[in-house]
């Protein structure tokens, strides 16, 4: 439970409620770096811990880097943190995504919200994999325009057509020329070839319980897909009980799950 | 928590194979009961036992054997606890109360780190003084159970819990045969007791008879075994060792409560959404009585608090309970808002899913949510409901 010292050192506005932060060893310990789909359990002194996952930028070997949106006490603490201020940080946690899995595959990549966090990880890893995937797709859904993160980036793979990224928002503004509605309607816009497909899909529980069975619909097997779970966590060491979900510890266990594993238990309303 | 101080639990261990301890069965008669208190004591131990406190019998620190409850017993049913009279003079003649043992090795609040201000940044001091070397006297079958399943959540499941493996690693303990089954008692149906055969350094059966008090004593480890040639005691005869094991099998017999017989964990997780689930969510008050008086409840959350300084803040860890609204709180909303929803995680953990994660049930039949629950909600009823009421062959999930 003792968290090691880190300092933070660069921060970029993402969104009104969005940030990313790096942060270095400030002292002679380290933590190992986290794999795409991992968790750090990140703490401001005095205000207390949360779970916060890799979002895949490695600008320096031993920096860590989350996005973080400002929901409660401790992420609007952290937003309010200048540079050079402490935090404490343990971890790794949880399961990585299952990017072995993926070479010569066609991937999909479904992120709603905050859910684009771990996945771009995810994405980051498979361009430049040695063993890489035959394709890969990013759909993406956010509640308004303003509220995509990492847009510049977006903006860029956009320009260059590769991977294809398809966009979509609840609630579009006047400028807005992308796709409205949830994230599941873009699916069948992306071009699958199902038997050979593995949907990596991090977002609000509904919105993977619905992309989840739209999967289904196009004949990718529950079994080719992989969600990412979020359950109330205190300790990731699998001691205080909260991240229960049925049989499994999401912070041991998870928090990446093959679908087919947690499905009956995703159908249960407030499990 | 990262680094285990031990990892092993050698000390509440069987003797080696052959060890003729490990059958040999003494007596300790009723006036020498005191010095196994003393030689605790003078052996560094702090003595924990059941004493009479403010109308029950609670688990508290001991200074002589006058603390505990001589001549006391207790009713127990749904929702009622009461202390009364016996005839006798009996030291241990009640069941189980409203502490366990858990508060011991697992305390309620316990400070993980301390943290202070300096510069910009700031360091971490873990609790440097050290863990309490505890001897528990008067530890049921059903509760060296519960001990063995918090072994396993604490030091055998991955992490290992340092403030849990401090207080563990040398505690002593003196278990206690059951003389007497509580109104709410299951353990007979959960296999849990109510004869404890492993798990103990000592264990003790009562035994009152017409114009003799003595204690039957097991050796369940070596350090049992020199704790005991510390005290006057002798080998016991066979009359002696029968009338202990009749004792046990009285108790057996005389259960308050059983546990339906059924694939429990296939039933629970066959019936989320059976309507018994809201019946009882009408009854339940999600007062977390029964999450704090079990003995297995394992859940807790972490608080920090700081000074009014600003500079220096601490962290403390705290019970907390699948019944409240927090528990299950999330950016996004409340997971499990519903009453109906919370008693459901609390009774399929207990006995479903537990399974899952730990190998066995998560109860032990204490009885103990039985008796403390204001509205006397009784877990073996409430399984029996489904069992009668549940469609015969649901498919079950995971
Ligand atoms: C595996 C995992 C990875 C995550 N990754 C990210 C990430 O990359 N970026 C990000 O911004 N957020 C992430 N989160 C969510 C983040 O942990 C919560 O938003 C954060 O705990 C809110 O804390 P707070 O003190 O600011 O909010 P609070 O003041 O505590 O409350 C704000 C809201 O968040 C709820 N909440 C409190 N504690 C938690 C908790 N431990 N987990 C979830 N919700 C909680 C509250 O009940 C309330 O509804 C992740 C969560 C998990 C489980
Ligand atoms: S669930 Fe009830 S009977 Fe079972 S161990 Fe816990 S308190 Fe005792
Ligand atoms: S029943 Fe509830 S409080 Fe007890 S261990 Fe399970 S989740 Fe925690
Ligand atoms: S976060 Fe504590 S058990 Fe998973």
């Amino acid at each position: 439970m003792r968290p090691t010292p880190y300092r933070l050192v660069r921060r970029r506005r993402e969104t009104r409620d969005t940030a990313t932060f790096e942060y270095v060893p400030a002292g002679p310990e380290q933590l190992s770096a986290l794999a795409p789909g991992q968790f750090n359990m990140l703490s401001v002194f005095g205000v207390g811990e949360a779970a916060f996952s890799s979002c895949g930028e490695s600008p320096r070997p031993g920096a860590f880097v989350h996005t973080i949106r400002a929901v409660g006490a401790l992420t609007q603490a952290i937003h309010r943190l200048k540079r050079g201020a402490i935090v404490g940080l343990r971890g790794p946690f949880g399961n990585p995504w299952p990017l072995a899995r993926t070479a010569g595959k066609d991937v999909l990549l479904i992120a709603g919200g905050l859910g684009i966090a771990p996945l771009r990880g995810a994405l980051r890893s498979l361009l430049k994999a040695a063993d890489p995937p035959r394709r890969v797709t990013l759909l993406y859904g956010a509640r308004s325009p303003v509220d995509l993160v990492y847009r510049h980036e977006l903006r860029q793979l956009r320009r260059r057509g590769q991977p294809p990224v398809l966009l979509t928002v609840d609630r579009p503004d006047r400028l807005w020329r992308g796709h409205v509605g949830v994230v599941p309607k873009l699916l069948t816009l992306a071009a699958v070839a199902p038997v050979q497909t593995i949907a990596l899909v991090c977002g609000p529980e509904v919105m993977m319980r619905f992309t989840a069975r739209a999967l289904g619909v196009l004949g990718i097997e529950d079994s080719q897909i992989y969600v990412s779970l979020e359950r109330n966590m205190s300790c990731a060491l699998g001691f205080c009980g909260h991240c229960q979900f049925g049989p499994v510890f999401i912070c041991r266990d998870g928090p990446v799950f093959r679908y087919d594993r947690v499905r009956p238990w995703l159908d249960i309303p407030e499990l | 928590m990262a680094s285990p101080p031990h990892t092993t639990l050698e000390t509440n261990a069987p003797p080696g194979s052959g060890s003729a301890m490990e059958r040999l069965q003494c007596i300790l008669e009723r006036e020498d009961f005191p010095r196994l208190i003393t030689v605790l004591q003078e052996q560094g131990f702090e003595v924990i036992g059941p004493t009479v406190r403010d109308g029950a019998i609670v688990y508290e620190r001991l200074e002589t054997a006058k603390d505990l409850p001589e001549g006391w017993t207790d009713a127990q049913e749904a929702g009622q606890y009461r202390l009364n009279k016996r005839q006798d003079h009996a030291l241990f003649g009640y069941a189980v109360g409203p502490h366990s043992w858990k508060q011991f090795l697992f305390p309620a609040n316990s400070r993980l780190l301390s943290l202070h201000r300096d510069g910009n940044g700031f360091t971490v001091e873990t609790p440097a003084e050290p863990a309490p070397r505890y001897a528990f006297i008067g530890v049921r079958s059903c509760e060296l159970r519960a001990i063995a399943i918090q072994d396993k959540v604490f030091l055998g499941s991955g992490a290992v819990d340092r403030t849990y493996a401090e207080r563990r690693e040398p505690l002593f303990i003196v278990a206690l045969q059951c003389g007497v089954a509580g109104g709410t008692c299951f353990c007979v149906s959960m296999q849990a007791g109510p004869r404890a055969e492993t798990g103990f350094d000592l264990a003790l059966t009562e035994v009152l008879e017409e114009t003799r008090h003595y204690f039957v004593v097991q050796t369940g480890s070596d350090r049992g075994a020199q704790i005991l040639a510390a005290l006057p005691h002798r080998a016991a005869f066979p009359e002696e060792i029968q009338a202990a094991r009749r004792i046990t099998d009285h108790t057996a017999r005389t259960m308050g409560r059983e546990m339906p017989k059924a694939d429990i964990p296939a039933l629970l997780k066959a019936n989320y959404d059976h309507a018994r689930w809201d019946a009882v969510a009408e009854r339940c008050l999600t007062c977390a009585n029964c999450t704090l008086a079990c003995p297995t409840c394992f859940c807790s959350t972490v608080e920090d608090v700081t000074d009014l300084t600003g500079n220096h803040a601490e962290r403390w860890r705290k019970w907390d309970s699948c019944f409240t609204l927090s528990f299950s709180s999330v950016a996004g909303g409340i997971t499990r808002a519903s009453a109906k929803s919370r008693y459901r995680q609390w009774l399929t953990h207990k006995l479903a899913t537990w399974h899952d994660q730990f190998g066995s049930s998560g109860c032990v039949g204490c009885g103990r949510c039985i008796t403390w629950c204001p509205v006397g909600i009784d877990i073996t009823e409430e399984v029996r409901a489904l069992t009668q009421t549940a469609p015969p062959t649901p498919p079950a999930p995971g």
